[in-house]
Formats: C-alpha cells, sequence, structure tokens
C-alpha cells in the first residue's frame, strides 16, 4: 500500500472524516493569531477577548444544529428568523413577570416547534429543505415584523439581564454553557448511535433506510433539535442587554453556514465534524476584529470572508479529486 | 439491400464480453425478433446499433453503406430510432413539442411556426391510427399512449428502422393489439423493425424472422414459421446445465419463511405462496422484470402488499418497514451494491455495524470496543481484504464490498437472508469465496433466499429453484430436478414440461 493512500483517507474510529481540511483551517488560524501577537497585541486584551467569546457564543451553538443539519444532507437558513422570534419570545416572557427558568424553557420550546415545524415539512414530508427553510425565514421574520411593529421591548426586570446573576457570573455562565453543549454534541455525533444514524442519512439516505434507520425520522430529530439550540442561543444572546431588540439575526445564517462549510463539512452531506465548524467559526468570526486592530477597513470584512468560503470550497474540490484518483489507482492496483 | 447488416460484432465493458461475433441483419418491411436470456447481448446488439456504444470489432452497414464510427445523432440521420420499455419523452411539454424536438431543425433564433408544428404532430399520429391532441402534456398521458408518441415521433425523423425493445411489457391486452396494428401498417410501409420480447407467443403472431443470441453469439436465425417455442428455448438454453457442485451438507430444518397468496397492486405481485427452511437456499429465477426484485422489498417492508400473509417460524407477521424486518429477523442485501449496498464514505467498520447499532449500543451509546469486536471478527470470517477496518468502504474492490454488505447483515444474526444478485460485478476470484459464504450460512441454520440473474450459479447453489415471471410464481423445482431449459421455459411462461 503506497503511503499517500494511508495519508489521504485516514479515518478516525468514530466515524469523522479527519482529512487535511480541519488542520488547514486551524492552521489559517494560528496564523491570523500569530500574525495579531506581533502586529497588534491589543487584540489579546482581555476586554476585546471576552468581546469576541460573547458575541461568538450563540453563534457556536446554533453552528452545532446546523451542522447537524448539513450533516444529514439538508440546510436551514430560517435559523436567522428563528432566531429573531426565539429573542422576542423570552423578552415577553421575561416582560410577563415570569421567573428565568421559566423564561429560559419557554424560548427555548419555541424554537423546538420553529425547528419541528421545519423537520416536519423538510423531513417527514420529504420537501426540500432549502426551500422549506427560506419560506419559513420570510414567514417568522415579517409575522414578527406584523406583531413587534419594529418596537424593542424594554424596562425588563431586573432578574433578565445576565439572568440576574451580575454581569461577570453572567458571562461566564453563557460561555460555560456553549463549551457544554458543544461539547456534549461533539461526543454524541461520535458517539450515539443517533449521530450514526445522521452520518449515514447523509452520506447515502436509500441506504440508511435499507439499513432499518429512519432517514425521515432522523432529519425530524436533527431540525428539532436546531430549533432548540436556536432557542438556547437566543436566550444567551438576550440576557446580554437591557431590553430586547426585534429584528436580532439577521444575515446569521449565512455566517453559520459559513462557518460549517469552512470547517469542512460537505454541502451534499456526509461529511462534517463540530471541531471543524469550531475552527471554522473560530476564523470567520474574529477575523473582522483582527481587521480593525491591524487598521483595515472593517468593510473588507465580508469580502475577506466570502474569500475564505471560496478557497474553502475550491480546496476540497480539489483534495476530494486527488483522493478519488489516488482511490481510482489504489482498486487498480 | 439489407437496412442494417451487422456482422461478427464484437464489444466488451471492463473485461466482460458481451458480444462475441454476433451477426444480424435487418430487411424492409420486415419484423426480425431477436431473442435470448438475461446477458445474452441483446441490448448490447442494440447499443451498438444505434450508437449508443461502439463495437470493438466488426462490420456495421446501414443502407449498404459501412458506418465506422457510429454514434447516438448519426444513427439517427440515418433513420435508426429505438423504443425502449420505458418511454424516453419529455413530461413537462406537449405532445406536438416532443414531436418537434426530433424532427424540425433547429437553431436558436429559428421562429417557431406552431399551428404547422400542431398540424404535422397531428397527421403523423394520424398515420398510425393515434387518438392523441397534440396540445396534451406528455405526462397526462398514459403509458401505451406515450408510446404511439414515440412512434410517432420516429416516424417523423424519417425513421427506416424502427427497434423496439420489450414494448409489450407494461401494456395490456388490448393495447397490445393495437400496438400490434401499427407495427404491421409500419411493416407494410416498407419499415424494418427490430422486436425484442420475452413474450415468445408475440413473436409468432409478430416476426418474419427470428435470431437467437446465446453467450453474445448469433447462434441462429429462422423464419418465424419454421420453428416453435420449444426449440427456441432449447436454442438460447444450448448445452444441457443440469444442477451441480455440492449439495447442502444436511436436511434442511423447520420452515423459517412461508408467504401465502401474497398479492400486491403497487409492485404487480400475485398470489405469490412459497416458503424456505432452516438451511436451505433458494433460488429465485426469472426474466429480468419478472417481480424477484419486487418480492424481496415486499418481505423486506420496502414495499407494501395488500392481501395474503407472511409467516416467520409459523406465526403472522407485520413488515411496514426494514425495521420490522429487521426486528423479525429478514435481512436484505440488496441489488445495487454501488449505491445502496455499502456506504461508500463511511468506514469499514460503521457499515457492518450499521443494521446492529442496536446490538452494540446500550441506550443509544455506541460501545465502541465492541463494534470493533465485532467488526474485526466479521473482516476475519469472511476474508474481506483491507490493512484497517477504519477504511472507507470505497476504498474496496467490488467483491470485498459485497463481503461487507453481507457481513453487515451477518451483524444481525437473521433467521432469513434474502441476497439480490450477489454476485454481480464481483470478480471470478471473489466469487467462489462468496458462494462459500453462503453456503457457509445456510449451513448454520439460515434460511437464504438468493435472487440471480446467472443460471449455473443457481442451478449450482440453489436448494430449490421458484421461477417467476410476470409478478407469479410459475413454479418451483427441486435442485435434482433443475435444468436450465425447465427453468427458462417456465421464465418464459411454458410449462416445465
Amino acid at each position: 500500500m503506497r503511503p499517500i493512500l494511508n495519508f489521504s483517507t485516514i479515518k478516525t474510529n468514530g466515524g469523522l472524516t479527519r482529512n487535511s481540511r480541519e488542520w488547514s483551517v486551524a492552521a489559517a488560524a494560528l496564523a491570523m493569531f500569530a500574525l495579531m501577537a506581533i502586529a497588534a497585541p491589543s487584540f489579546y486584551s482581555a476586554g476585546n477577548l471576552r468581546d469576541l467569546a460573547l458575541t461568538n457564543a450563540p453563534v457556536l451553538i446554533i453552528a452545532v444544529g446546523m451542522t447537524l443539519v448539513i450533516l444529514s444532507g439538508h440546510i436551514d437558513i430560517s435559523v436567522g428568523s428563528g432566531f429573531a422570534v426565539c429573542t422576542v419570545v423570552a423578552g415577553a416572557l421575561a416582560k410577563l413577570g415570569l421567573p428565568m427558568p421559566v423564561v429560559a424553557a419557554g424560548t427555548i420550546v419555541s424554537g423546538v416547534f420553529i425547528g419541528a415545524g421545519n423537520g416536519l415539512l423538510a423531513g417527514v414530508l420529504g420537501l426540500p429543505s432549502i426551500v422549506v427553510t427560506l419560506a419559513t425565514m420570510v414567514i417568522l421574520r415579517d409575522s414578527l415584523r406584523w406583531a413587534t411593529e419594529g418596537a424593542w421591548i424594554q424596562n425588563l426586570p431586573a432578574s433578565f439581564q445576565w439572568g440576574g446573576l451580575g454581569q461577570f457570573p453572567g458571562q461566564v455562565l453563557i460561555v460555560l454553557v456553549t463549551l457544554g453543549i458543544f461539547a456534549f454534541f461533539a461526543w454524541a455525533a461520535r458517539n450515539l448511535s443517533g449521530g450514526r444514524a445522521i452520518y449515514a442519512t447523509g452520506s447515502d439516505s436509500e441506504a440508511a433506510r435499507l439499513a432499518g434507520i429512519r432517514p425521515q425520522r432522523v432529519v425530524f430529530g436533527v431540525f428539532a433539535i436546531t430549533g432548540a439550540l436556536v432557542g438556547t442561543a437566543a436566550l444567551l444572546n438576550a440576557v446580554r442587554f437591557a431590553q430586547v431588540q426585534s429584528n436580532s439575526g439577521v444575515g446569521l445564517e449565512l455566517k453559520v453556514i459559513a462557518a460549517v462549510v469552512v470547517g469542512g463539512a460537505s454541502i451534499t452531506g456526509g461529511r462534517a465534524t463540530l471541531w471543524g465548524t469550531a475552527i471554522g467559526l473560530v476564523l470567520l468570526g474574529t477575523i473582522g476584529t483582527a481587521l480593525t486592530f491591524l487598521g483595515a477597513s472593517p468593510y473588507w470584512e465580508k469580502a475577506i470572508q466570502g474569500g475564505i468560503i471560496l478557497a474553502a470550497v475550491a480546496a476540497d474540490s480539489w483534495l476530494g479529486r486527488r483522493a478519488r484518483n489516488v482511490r481510482a489507482e489504489a482498486t487498480l492496483s | 439491400m439489407s437496412l442494417i447488416s451487422a456482422t461478427a460484432i464484437y464489444k466488451s465493458f471492463a473485461g466482460v464480453q458481451a458480444l462475441k461475433g454476433a451477426s444480424f441483419d435487418l430487411q424492409p418491411g420486415e419484423v426480425h425478433a431477436l431473442v435470448g436470456e438475461n446477458g445474452a447481448g441483446k441490448t448490447t446488439l442494440i447499443k451498438v446499433i444505434t450508437g449508443a456504444v461502439t463495437a470493438d470489432g466488426g462490420k456495421l452497414e446501414v443502407n449498404g453503406a459501412a458506418i465506422r464510427d457510429n454514434d447516438p445523432q448519426r444513427a439517427r440521420s440515418l433513420g435508426v430510432a429505438a423504443i425502449y420499455q420505458q418511454p424516453a419523452l419529455f413530461p413537462d411539454l406537449t405532445v406536438a413539442e416532443n414531436i418537434a424536438l426530433e424532427t424540425e431543425p433547429s437553431g436558436l433564433w429559428r421562429r417557431v411556426n406552431w399551428p404547422r408544428r400542431h398540424e404535422r404532430a397531428r397527421v403523423l399520429l394520424q398515420q398510425i391510427g393515434a387518438h392523441i391532441d397534440s396540445r396534451a402534456l406528455v405526462s397526462e398521458l398514459s403509458m401505451p399512449q406515450q408510446q404511439l408518441v414515440e412512434i410517432a415521433r420516429a416516424l417523423g425523423a424519417d425513421a427506416r428502422v424502427l427497434i423496439l425493445d420489450e414494448p409489450t411489457a407494461s401494456l395490456t391486452g388490448q393495447e397490445v393489439e393495437k400496438l400490434f396494428t401499427v407495427v404491421h401498417q409500419l411493416r407494410a410501409a416498407g419499415t424494418g423493425i427490430i422486436y425484442i420480447s420475452h413474450r415468445l407467443d408475440e413473436l409468432f403472431q409478430l416476426a418474419d424472422r427470428i435470431t437467437v443470441l446465446r453467450d453474445g453469439m448469433s447462434i441462429a436465425t429462422r423464419l418465424a414459421i419454421d420453428v416453435d417455442k420449444q426449440s427456441l428455448i432449447r436454442m438460447m438454453v444450448g448445452k444441457e446445465l443440469t444442477a451441480t457442485g455440492e449439495t447442502s451438507h444436511q436436511s434442511p430444518g423447520e420452515i423459517l419463511l412461508e408467504t401465502r397468496n401474497l398479492s400486491s397492486r403497487a409492485s404487480g405481485l400475485t398470489d405469490i405462496t412459497i416458503s424456505v427452511r432452516a438451511g436451505e437456499i433458494l433460488g429465485l429465477a426469472g426474466l429480468v422484470g419478472s417481480g424477484r426484485t419486487d418480492l424481496a422489498r415486499t418481505l423486506f417492508g420496502l414495499e407494501p402488499w395488500d392481501t395474503g400473509e407472511v409467516l416467520l417460524r409459523g406465526e403472522n407477521i407485520t413488515i411496514r418497514n426494514p425495521g420490522d424486518a429487521i426486528r423479525s429477523g429478514i435481512a436484505l442485501v440488496p441489488e445495487d451494491r454501488r449505491r445502496h449496498g455499502v456506504i461508500a464514505s463511511m468506514t469499514i467498520s460503521q457499515n457492518m455495524t450499521l443494521a446492529a447499532l442496536s446490538d452494540i449500543s446500550k441506550h443509544g451509546l455506541i460501545d465502541e470496543r465492541a463494534e470493533h469486536r465485532a467488526s474485526a471478527a466479521l473482516t476475519r470470517a469472511l476474508g474481506v481484504k483491507t490493512p484497517s477496518i477504519h477504511n472507507a468502504a470505497g476504498n474496496l474492490s467490488g467483491g470485498n464490498q459485497q463481503k461487507v454488505a453481507l457481513a453487515r447483515w451477518l451483524a444481525t444474526d437473521p433467521a432469513v437472508l434474502i441476497l439480490d444478485e450477489p454476485t454481480q460485478g464481483v470478480d471470478i476470484g471473489a466469487k467462489s469465496e462468496i458462494y462459500e459464504l453462503i453456503r457457509e450460512i445456510a449451513d448454520r441454520g439460515k434460511a437464504v433466499i438468493m435472487i440471480s440473474s446467472d443460471w449455473p450459479e443457481l442451478l449450482s447453489m440453489s436448494d430449490r429453484i421458484a421461477v417467476m415471471r410476470e409478478g407469479a410464481v410459475t413454479g418451483v423445482i427441486e435442485r435434482s430436478e433443475a435444468t436450465q431449459e425447465r427453468l427458462l421455459r417456465l421464465a418464459f411462461g411454458q410449462s416445465a414440461g
């Protein structure tokens, strides 16, 4: 066996394809951090790092769900609108004076309902998920506009901001919850049979069906979980402020999908890792701030993010072709 | 002058010799039938004539002119048109548009004359006596109507040679009669027709001459009035083939799986009554499209059934989905291994345990050590050639992939194992290994149902062979009495004799 064959098709034992993609994105992120250490050490100030962590924490939570959705061969572009709805639900429940645990539960449940709706249409009825979630994206966003008339929810009880814990403990809690959720799903995707079912469904849903898995249920479940995560993310984001916006999360879906794709996921399903997604988000989520610290115009942020996505996809296509060629040779020999 | 003259045509696909010097000719105003069992080379010969594939050797003449580099465009311009079992029309276009696609000159800036386009379609349809509105969408038409549209289109393209490949497979008796009338008309008008059908009775109604293909060679060309079904089947079979090889090592045990009068309108199964015992291999024979795969899919919960019952160990069971089947102890290794038998991007180990995840996990938590133990044991037992169980299954050769597909189902410890074409696309060395494995699985007290289009394989592996035709079982033959000729007769709807 040629060494190159081993190199290009190494598999970890948990089902996560570890090709060089995660590593190259990680290398790019490290290079950026090294550059910042030399060119703009103030990037590493406690305040900046805290801001980065807090703004990106909710994004990471949703990206976890999106990774599962994309892994199962689908996509959910309604997460931004769902995020906005859940944010308003959190504010409205708090305004009613309900205790914080009830507010939290209600917010997450509303997310589950949205996700389950998507899952019902895309998974059970088999409608194309991009169309389904495009529709729910618009419906949710405009219903929200109609319901709130664009008004923010203000004068929230003191127990709402930071969950009544105070700023620092609240911030620590947000980061810990986010890391906990990430760790759980990274572990679950590998070690639970449900995770295996998601991989199988995304790789080849008919083959999965023939193996006794029910792809419809898997897809429904994945959308519902994503809904729950969107609700959680909305809650963790909302408690950072004293009032609640009615138009949050615009464009969030693009940010999240970009992180998943840059992290090595195959947009057609069956291949993705949560670690890759996290690394992708680290790169995409910090590059804007990094540019500001380097004195570059922040207007470049989106263009550079777009460039990273294109580079990642192009690298993927190239690596994929090379792996296939090697595979063909290996089969011949 | 012959419309078509193919002489000593050779063609191989990936090392398999599909045509070994087949010859065929077609005269104007004749219906020339092409018969042979599965894999005899009929389809390949047709593809050579229509230019879908290029022959490796031999001479092809159309209208007396030698054709060197045939391709579909070229063949069509020479007046060759083919109509297959499944109509190849654009469902969202109208009848007139479909006809125009091949009969009107094309060009980016050519203006469409709609009245003339519809008029032309109407005239063509009238010529073959079809009452079809040229403004109708093709998706609104029935299958036989679509066939007529295809024929009209071929006429409009000035087809001199019309190839009909199993055109009656999904038609009712009345629709068949109508089609025959059209064929007779075309013949009278001087069109040459190549006719392929598994229904031998039709050939005698329709054909002037019949050519028998076997193993890629043209065995004989006869006037239809000079032969009967008996002699045709004998020519298709060739040398007498009987059951060979080892018989089962022990006498079969209790009946594990049984169907009683199983019928399904959706998949066209009628009144299927079969049974298979522990330790027994039941072969399932039949021509392509005879319903073997449908039966397998029904037993595995992929297709519903309307009436009749399925019994496992004498007890009535319901199978609504593959999960039900797996829990009942029924396993299916599907036909299309490359597409659905294994998941190429997942590892060998993950593939092997996919159907048995509940056995290696507790409360949904996969026990990785148990998984690796199980798949390593299966890899050794089945002799899968791989350096690691963590390699992607897609990197394996066809034979090794098939072993992984088998392993996935052995991991579920099924009572009944259904194999659909288990050695298709597997090289000869791996084939004999798979035969040994199947025999061993049966010897361990499992009931095996094996679908195969390879007669020698069926004859040497099966303890009994059930033959299917058009969704029904036409006979079950004991191993000791099985010959290829008897099987083929049942497959063609003749009594076993």
